[in-house]
Formats: structure tokens, sequence, C-alpha cells
């Protein structure tokens, strides 16, 4: 039974180059959300990649309609295309949502919950209001849960997503310390002379442009899961920030290969698998931790 | 003498609102400047003016000898972020660093040995490994005050260090501050403990009603109007 499946994955795996492209993909942007996850779920932001997703959504369906995406692909979800338009709003969004979220007038919480059911709404009439195809809801589904669209990527779509893979863990990767000390004190961090700003304007541009690629692997609706979980599943366990991160990271690579594979062997849709195979990691390191704490 | 920081004519406010008005004060090395006053009187707002957090509505701050942002250590009052966070001690107390490195992405020898010097001061070396977050209330504050250390040794701000701490370590956590004085380091510390600052504190910024009501040495203080009853009085009531 294993062997068999093994022997089907290892046949799907060279000789369709989709699945081989899902699989970096996959990997790459799990990595990318899990790295910027840490910081999020320590900042009290957890929600905001819903938020931006709702907005990315929003924007899709601005784009669909005014006819940016090309006829040749009237999914909707094409990486390349939508690129154009979609990731400049959305980092715009992240940068005035993180911006706003530090001044007390309208909470944070409130703001991105007012502009994440608001570009819903607003997508979701667009979308209606100029069907792309006679297939509206598969449309819809699509966007939202991301379905298979990550079965079709192109060449192109996996060189752009490594492209910006690859900055955003550099980026990660250089500024580690001052995002640590940003994270964890802004105010000591800007009145010792670190341009706290600044480092929330680079986050926010990073969390735009993982949540615009990570579209494509779960769908709008999914994508604070795959920021959000390995964060969470990393500290049940771990307690210092490297090991946080580190641990993260390998919890949401592994997630993401593993529900990849599975979903190519058994059918079922990319990103509601990797998202459960991500809740089923972070059940077992909190039942660890549960059963360290009673031990300890 | 030895100018460090110079505010004149200070106005501080919220949203055109004056909280804190006519705020006129110096601090030489050396000096041990406590600001005692009322809740809400504009202590912290006045702090973190001096960090540069805020702007002035009106007035001047000026460094002296050359005090750079990057000079200034601070001790923050804890935030709520910090109580679950997944941080070891020297991560944090290495943070401090961070001022002096421009854009180096990783610390240098350097930067790491005077992060273990300044645990070692606090003695906090020993649990160097242990997690913040499950530190109790004394080491976490000897936790960040190394960290201050590591972002400089000419000037201190504390906004409450005794906050929350039971009596025995705000007694460690005052005579760690005053030793730290004593070796050199200014102190400006916000505080409501009267005992610490009529034991410590060399001048006295009292803020009340809207503006400065006295700035001064410790000595003129006490024989003052204002400082006979806030330090006369709650000393009677102690």
């Amino acid at each position: 039974m294993l062997s068999n499946a093994i022997d089907e994955l290892v046949f799907y795996f060279t000789n369709f180059a989709f699945v081989r492209y899902a699989l970096i993909v996959g990997v790459l942007i799990a990595l990318c959300a899990s790295l910027i996850g840490v910081t999020l779920v320590l900042k009290r932001f957890s929600f905001i990649g819903q938020g931006l997703s709702n907005v990315a959504f929003g924007t899709i369906a601005v784009a669909t309609a005014i006819g940016l995406v090309s006829e040749r692909l009237s999914t909707v979800m094409n990486l390349t295309n939508n690129l154009i338009l979609v990731l400049p709003v959305t980092v715009g969004a992240s940068i005035l949502l993180l911006r706003t979220s530090q001044n007390a007038k309208i909470n944070g919480d409130a703001a991105i919950a007012m502009i994440s059911v608001g570009t819903l709404a607003v997508g979701y009439l667009i979308m209606n209001l100029f069907p792309k195809s006679a297939n509206l809801s598969g449309d819809v589904c699509t966007t939202l849960f991301g379905a298979m669209s990550i079965l079709t990527l192109t060449m192109t779509d996996v060189w752009i997503c490594a492209g910006l893979s690859v900055l955003v863990i550099a980026v990660f990767c250089l500024f580690y310390h001052k995002i640590f000390s940003v994270t964890f004190d802004q105010d000591f961090a800007t009145a010792t002379g670190t341009k706290a700003k600044t480092y929330n304007l680079i986050l926010a541009i990073v969390i735009g442009v993982i949540i615009v690629l990570a579209i494509n692997l779960v769908g709008t609706l999914l994508i604070s899961a795959l920021v959000i979980f390995p964060a969470l599943t990393a500290m049940r366990l771990f307690k210092t920030f490297l090991s946080v991160t580190i641990c993260s990271c390998i919890a949401a690579v592994t997630c993401a290969a593993l529900g990849i594979v599975i979903s190519i062997l058994s059918g079922t849709p990319v990103g509601s698998t990797i998202v459960t195979v991500n809740i089923g990691v972070f059940g077992v390191f909190w039942v660890v931790s549960l059963v360290k704490r009673r031990f300890a | 003498m030895n100018k460090q920081l110079t505010c004149q004519d200070l106005t501080l406010g919220y949203d055109g609102k004056t909280v804190l008005g006519g705020v006129t004060f110096e601090v030489n090395a050396g000096d041990y400047l406590c600001i005692v006053g009322e809740n809400g009187s504009g202590k912290s707002t006045l702090m973190k003016t001096l960090l540069r957090l805020k702007t002035p509505m009106s007035g001047k701050i000026s460094g002296g000898e050359g005090l750079k942002a990057n000079e200034i250590g601070y001790l923050p009052q804890q935030t709520v972020v910090q109580k679950d966070f997944p941080a070891s001690v020297r991560e944090v107390v290495r943070s401090g660093c961070l001022n002096r490195r421009g854009l180096r992405p990783y610390y240098t020898r350097a930067e790491k040995q005077l992060a273990e010097e300044n645990m070692q001061k606090l003695g906090i070396d020993k649990i160097a490994k242990r997690c913040y977050r499950e530190l109790s209330g004394g080491q976490q504050q000897r936790t960040l005050l190394a960290r201050a250390l590591c972002a400089t040794r000419k000037i201190l701000l504390l906004d409450e260090p005794a906050a929350g701490l039971d009596p025995q370590a705000t007694a460690d956590m005052y005579a760690l501050i005053a030793d730290l004085n004593q070796s050199g380091t200014s102190i400006i510390m916000v505080s409501h403990d009267v005992a610490a600052f009529l034991k410590y504190a060399t001048h006295v910024l009292h803020v009340g009603e809207q503006k400065m009501l006295f700035f001064g040495t410790k000595a003129d203080y006490l024989t003052s109007d204002v400082g006979e009853k806030y330090a006369g009085g709650e000393n009677n009531a102690e």
C-alpha cells in the first residue's frame, strides 16, 4: 500500500513538471509565510493576513473586471497576470494596515475587520456584475480556496515565485536581529536609534508580497493558516526566538510538502489539505507540550 | 559641568491639548534625576519626549556634549507583547547592541562580549539561556537593564523600574541603579517610590497641574513648599 503510493508519487514527480513546480512553489511560499508569521503572531497582528488576502480578493475581482487578466486564463488565478495590479495594491494595503494598527484612533483589529469584509463584499459584487466565465461560483471558489490552481503553474510563475521568495528570505536573514528588536520592544528600538518605522515598512511590504504569493497555493480564505499555524506550533515547545523561527520554518516546509503530496495522491484540494496537515502538527505539538508540563 | 541633556521650555501634549508645559531642566554627567508627580501628570509623556518617541509641541531638547539618540539607554515598563514572547535572556540583552551596528546584519565578537559582561554585572549570566517570559519580575527587569547598558553607559532613562517587584527585588533593583550611577552613568528615573528617591536622587523634577512645579537639587526640594508636601506627606503616611 505504502510502496504503491511512493511508486505513484515518483511516477508523478518524474513525469509531470507541474507536480515538481507545485512542490517547489508550495514549499517556498510556506517557508516565507512561516518566517513572517512568527513576527506577526508576536506583534498581535495574526489577523492581518486575513485582511490582506481579502484585499487581494477584491483586487483580483477588479483586475478581472477591467480585463487586465488575459482571456487566455479566465480562471482568474494566474499568478503572473495578476501580479501587476494585485501586488502593489496588497502591499499598499499592508502598509496602511500596519500603520493604522499603531495609531490608536481606529483600533487595529477594527480596521482590519473593516477592510477585510469590505473588500470581500465588493469583490464578490464586482465578480457578479462582470462575470468572466459561465462558471461564476467556480471562479469564486477557486479564488477563495485555491483549488487546483497550484497544479497549473507555468515556468514563469515558478521563476517569479522563486525570485520573490528568495528576496523575502534574504530580507529576513539580513534584518533578523532588527526584526527581533522591533518586535520585542519597538519603543526601546526607536529610542536607542533603530529606525523602527523603516523596519515596519519593510515588514509590511514583505507581508503583502507573501500574501499575494500564497493566494495561488491556498486561496485567499486560508492564507492566515499558513502564516500563523507554524509559528503557534513552534511556540508550544520552543522558548527562544531563534529556535521558534527555525522550528516554524521546518514545520511549515514539512506540512506544505506533505499536504501537496497527499492532495496529489488522493485528489483532495491542495490548500485545505495543507492547512489540515498544519492543524494536525499543531495538535501533536500541543499535546506534547501538555505532557511535558505535566511531568516537568 | 558636563551637560548631557538640556530641555528648554518644553510643552507636551496630544492633539493640540497641553498635558504639561514650561518644563526646563538640565542633566549633567553623573546626575541622578527623579521625575515625580501624580498619575496622569505627564511623566511618561515627558519620558517619551526625552527619548524622541514623541515630538514636543514647543520648546527644545538638546543633547549637550554631542549626546546622540544611540547613546541613550532605556528601561521601559513591560508591555503586553513581552509577557508571552519566546526569547532567551541572552537574545534580549544582545538586542541592546543593535543601535551601534548600522546596517551590519550580525553581532560582532566585541558586542557579544559586551552583552556577556553586562549579564555578569547584573547577575543574570547564569540564566542566559532561560526563557524571558518564565523569569521572575526582578530577573526580567535585570534583563532589560542589561539590555539598556548594552545600548549606552552615558545616560539611562528608567520608567518605574520597580513596578510590580516584591520588596526585596525592589531594594536590589535600586541598589543596582545606584551602583551604575556611582560608576558614572547618569540616571533619569520616573518613580512613585518616595523612599527610593529620598535615598538616591541628586536632583528632582516635580510635575503637576499641567506644569513644572519644581526643578533643582534634592536638598533644595526638601525645603521647598511642594517638596515638603509631597515627600514629607508621604513619609508621614507610611
